[in-house]
């Protein structure tokens, strides 16, 4: 009976399939963007930190400052991102009130 | 985002649904991105040390402080700077 309306026209659970589709789609490009962000900070940060000569390899040592700046700067990330949002919300909060 | 590739198939109210949903998506992604920035700064800024396996308590309360300080540092130029217009 939907055929009733005009022809090509996809049916509303069609389109909702579509819809969801894309969203989820841009979500997973924007989680991707995102996680490169991070890790190409991480090695900027890190490489700074750890590997102040560059010889002809990683020594371990290197390595194991390496492992451990990333987790650092994970944490880092983490607690700034807790500070940043309730910051927000809290002056959100009073710019309301202050208006 | 610049590509106009068809869409056959949505009808306005979906256009308009998506087009929302981008918008939000978009500020997330703003919102990210100065996180980004802010833990490059706080950690250029608190982490002067060497690296071992946790922070430092000096580190550690540099980091919890950093974002506020920044913020408040951020309020102080702009009103500093709308006290200097007043006067001019």
């Amino acid at each position: 009976m939907s055929s009733l309306f005009g022809s090509g026209a996809s049916s509303s659970s069609d389109m909702t399939a579509r819809k969801d589709q894309m969203k989820q789609q841009i979500q997973q490009e924007l989680a991707i963007a995102n996680a490169q962000q991070l890790i190409n900070k991480i090695n900027e940060n890190c490489f700074a930190k750890c590997v102040t000569k560059p010889s002809t390899s990683l020594t371990s040592s290197q390595e194991s400052c390496l492992s451990q700046c990333m987790t650092l700067y994970m944490a880092a990330f983490d607690q700034v991102s807790r500070s940043y949002v309730a910051r927000i919300t809290k002056e959100r909060g009073t710019a309301g009130l202050g208006l | 985002m610049s590509s106009q590739a068809p869409i056959p198939a949505l009808d306005e109210a979906s256009k308009r649904e998506l087009e929302g949903f981008l918008e939000q998506e978009q500020a997330k992604a703003k919102l990210q991105a100065s996180i980004h920035e802010l833990t490059n700064t706080c950690w250029n800024t608190c982490i002067t040390g060497s690296i071992s396996s946790k922070f430092s308590k000096g580190e550690a309360a540099c980091l919890e402080n950093c974002v506020d300080r920044f913020l408040d540092s951020s309020l102080y130029i702009v009103r500093q700077i709308e006290a200097q217009k007043q006067q001019i």
